[in-house]
């Protein structure tokens, strides 16, 4: 039979963008273990209410660890310490009675906080809209298999193309890096067939977008550690000689013109 | 009054749509971009409409309540998505398709709608490997097929079991490169609080920004509605914690039907409830069914965990009842028959709330690594929910609330009972009749989005050509300004309160589930229906919302949900109360044949009921929309 925790929260509260935040100490009592991580706050927020205090707020959705809305820090650690689980997914289960539990948002200047636990993740949409599609206007496609794609290749276009968008690569960076995110896009378009037309002047203007919001890369790889999807540091690698060959590629495509 | 006309085009059911797209009026393409258009919503639907529609040239206004559009629960989708390829030579064609997905709803679907639909299925496979969906391939680079249930061909096309995810990337992808060009303009955290008309016709939208609490107009020619389903009715469900009602509910009560709300359907494959915390139910693919064999052990007071359970003493009841599809029957009929196992006692897991789902067979035939990766990611989500290992120990699964196939009511051109209101996707109720089948609402949302609507909405526009859409300073549209930002300053604004917004909609979640679940009876419809207006009555009078409405308040967003959901299920059980048949998911308990399978009564119910709003104090309105069968017999489904 499952047993109940009793925890110590520290829980991040910030009522808007530029206000000042703290932390908010609660003792947690009697929550079950296979309650799931956000489910353990919802309890949280259901005694807060009884007792007239505002609930904390945070980003979640789908609850399935695949809508990318979640994630906070928890003691220090992206999604926390579950290998491959994206905050919904972690279970109590993995915590013990007694323990203290330091809640805090994700932390990057290209991620403000809104409000308690709750970011602002546009930057990365903004990357996407850069060059993160393939123009394929509705009507224009030809018949699906008319273009095979080596199995390994659908697969490792799979594996980048897993990527949730939850941001937990960016605040686990040191840096603030947003080079996971980014190269894992560019790795499910621009191994496919499909992606090639596009290619160089994607990875350009998505690189380039990055950059404007994010800070460098310089290897730690601390964003596949916290990544819920597994998505390999080996994408960054594909994404710098891409970008290195695009800058000489597009520039030949203008010397032609 | 309204009249029901649902628009079916003249001729034979394969020439239909062929004519229709012929006898549609157009927009010239230089036209186009004089008008605007607002979607509503960005999943499936609402994104691939918001990106067509601009490739067309409109200009498109897209809203969301979420932070990005790829957050729309359509990402959660695994499965796959259903086309009538026959890329596997095993007899498909658009007519099977057709035949298959009638049959699956049980015969109270449009057979016009849903002929159109395995028609465009084709296409959509072509968009979305175009666009990059990474689709499962073979060996040989051509793409992989898996079979669901309800068919006995192999027509789903699948991405891991991230299907859903993969195809709302590409969807999203096109979206965000008609942001880039400019014929899209994104509203993110922006809540859809009311539906504006005037003279009859759809002029806008009221929105409330999450962010500043600030609530504002948008004015265009049409407005387009594709914000899900009504799942979230029972509290507990697969759906997303924000799924919502709201904007079909207030489409609702601004004239536009809304038609068999009491179709819902209850998924198969869930992980069964742990505790009372449970905030929602996780789905287990339904491709599971595929290589996973469901049973109970025979013996109702048996304690021994599965492994130790001999071949003889499981009760594999699928399979027993059902011997030509077994584990692959369609949802409802696996659904009904888990609840009555679970009900004789044979249930298992420690609340006795479960099925077994047991790979061992599949494991000892394809090999762990082959079932790996088919289900992997699967396996993985279950066991961080579960903490079992589902390559060692069967998966215990329950039904649990999933899809809802009632919703605005639309004719052949998906346009409501409001002029230029259109609903598309899971909010509409046209093509899956009574009971979905499998991997067919993500084909549905792509064929709505892509290939439907961008034909029909130019019907509509064209003659609008040269008027500019009313101005936000209209007194239709400040009024509901004014009305929506009272409505929901009002809840801040009382004192006291007894409880938070969660306890009722938990509370409401309990009645629907009880009586207008799995299956339902008079007594307990008439039950609920004295029951949710008492409880209704009690919400709005003593929730407790704190914090500001100027500004994010989670609790504020929410309580306006519930709101419409309280008024929402009561009409839900009215349709279940007057529909005094057995059909898909819609199981009546005064209606069923020997063998306890579902009767219907086509004599009296092969008709869509769309309700039509009267006023907060007055019973909905039903219209009829008879459902004529000229292609597909109707029969009693048998999956024997």
């Amino acid at each position: 039979m499952s047993k109940n925790l009793n925890l110590k929260l520290k829980i991040w509260r910030q009522a808007g963008p530029h206000a000042q935040g703290s932390f908010l100490e609660v003792d947690a009592h009697d929550i079950p273990e296979d309650a799931s991580f956000l489910e353990m706050l919802d309890v949280v927020n259901e005694r807060l209410i009884a007792d007239d205090v505002e609930p904390v707020t945070f980003g979640h959705d789908c609850r399935e660890g695949i809508c990318g809305t979640c994630g906070v820090m928890i003691n220090g650690q992206a999604h926390g310490p579950e290998k491959a689980t994206a905050t919904c997914q972690l279970h109590m289960r993995k915590f013990n009675d007694g323990d203290e539990i330091v809640i805090e948002p994700w932390q990057a200047t290209s991620f403000p906080i809104l409000k308690d636990l709750m970011v602002d993740r546009r930057a990365f949409d903004r990357i996407v809209e850069a060059g993160g599609y393939i123009s394929a206007p509705t009507g224009t496609a030809p018949d699906a298999n008319e273009i095979p794609i080596p199995k390994e290749v659908a697969d490792t276009s799979m594996d980048a193309a897993a990527c949730i968008g939850c941001g937990a690569c960016v605040a686990a960076c040191p840096n603030s890096a947003g080079q996971l995110f980014t190269s894992a896009k560019l790795h499910h378009l621009n191994t496919l067939p499909q992606g090639q037309p596009e290619r160089w002047k994607r990875t350009e203007a998505m690189v380039e977008t990055m950059e404007d919001f994010f800070g460098s890369c310089t290897n730690h790889g601390e964003c596949a550690e916290a990544c819920p999807k597994e998505i390999s540091l080996d994408f960054i690698a594909f994404m710098n000689r891409d970008y290195v060959k695009s800058k000489v590629k597009n520039r030949s495509l203008v010397s032609k013109h | 009054m309204v009249m029901l006309d649902a628009k079916i085009p003249e001729g034979p059911i394969e020439d239909k749509w062929d004519n229709h797209k012929f006898n549609v009026k157009l927009v010239n393409p230089a036209n186009k971009r004089k008008f605007e258009v607002i979607v509503v919503g960005t999943g499936l639907a609402g994104a691939s409409a918001a990106a067509s529609l601009a490739e067309l040239g409109y200009n498109v206004k897209v809203f969301t309540f979420h932070d990005s559009p790829r957050r729309a629960h359509s990402i959660a989708a695994q499965g796959g998505i259903n086309a009538a390829k026959n890329y596997r030579n095993d007899g498909d064609s658009v007519y099977r398709l057709f035949y298959d997905t009638v049959k699956g709803g049980d015969y109270r679907a449009r057979e016009a709608n849903v002929h159109r639909l395995a028609q465009v299925s084709v296409d959509i496979i072509d968009q979305c490997a175009a666009q990059g969906v990474p689709f499962a391939r073979e060996y040989g680079g051509l793409l992989a097929n898996r079979s669901f249930g309800g068919a006995q061909v192999s027509r789903t096309f699948y991405a891991r079991g991230q299907t859903g995810q993969q195809l709302l990337l590409g969807a999203y992808q096109a979206l965000a490169g008609a942001i880039q060009s400019g014929k899209v303009t994104l509203y993110n955290r922006s809540d859809v609080l009311d539906i504006v008309t005037k003279d009859g016709e759809a002029k806008g939208i009221v929105v409330r920004d999450m962010l500043t609490g600030q609530v504002h107009a948008h004015s265009a020619h049409a407005v387009v509605l594709a914000t899900g389903g009504y799942g979230n009715v029972y509290y507990l469900s697969t759906n997303a914690m924000a799924s919502n009602v709201t904007a079909a509910w207030r489409a609702h009560r601004k004239g536009a039907l809304f038609a068999n709300p009491c179709y819902t359907q209850i998924h198969p494959t869930c992980i069964p409830a742990s505790d009372e915390f449970q905030s929602k139910l996780t789905l287990m693919s339904e491709s599971l069914r595929n290589d996973g064999r469901i049973w109970v052990p025979r013996d109702r007071d048996e304690a021994r965990s599965a492994a130790e359970i001999a071949e003889d003493e499981r009760y594999y009841f699928l399979e027993e009842k059902y011997p030509s599809f077994g584990n692959l029957v369609p949802r409802d009929v696996a659904s009904r028959n888990a609840k009555t196992v679970v009900d004789e006692g044979r249930g298992v897991g420690p609340l006795k709330n479960g099925v077994y789902l047991d790979f061992a067979a599949a494991i000892a035939r394809d090999g762990e690594q082959a079932v790996r990766e088919r289900y992997g990611n699967l396996f993985q989500m279950y066991e961080r929910i579960a903490g079992e290992d589902p390559y060692h120990t069967p998966m215990r699964i329950y039904p649990a609330t999933h899809y809802t196939m009632g919703g605005l009511w639309v004719d052949y051109n998906l346009m409501t009972t409001v002029p230029g209101l259109y609903a598309l996707g899971e909010a509409n109720f046209s093509d899956h009749g009574a009971n979905r089948l499998g991997a067919s609402a993500l084909m549905q949302g792509l064929a709505d989005g892509y290939f439907v609507l961008p034909y029909t909405i130019g019907d509509y526009l064209a003659p609008k050509l040269g008027e500019t859409p009313l101005s936000t300073d209209d007194p239709a549209f400040t009024q509901a300004v004014a009305e929506v930002d009272d409505r929901t300053r009002q809840w801040t604004s009382k004192k006291g309160g007894t409880h938070g917004v969660e306890y009722y909609h938990r509370e409401l979640g309990k009645i629907v589930w009880e009586y207008c679940g799995m299956t339902r009876n008079e007594n307990g419809l008439e039950k609920a229906l004295s029951e949710i207006p008492a409880l209704r009555e009690e919400f709005r009078k003593n929730v407790k919302v704190l914090g500001s409405p100027d500004g994010i308040n989670t609790m504020l967003e929410k309580v306006n949900r519930v709101d419409d959901f309280m008024e929402f299920a009561e009409l839900k059980v009215r349709d279940a109360l007057h529909r005094n048949e057995s059909c898909g998911g819609h199981f009546r308990e005064e209606s069923q044949t020997e063998e306890g399978e579902a009767l219907r009564d086509d004599e009296n119910f092969a008709y869509v009921g769309a309700w039509e709003w009267n006023g907060p104090d007055e019973a909905q309105t039903l219209h009829k929309e008879d459902l004529e069968f000229e292609y597909v017999k109707l029969t009693q489904r048998s999956y024997k």
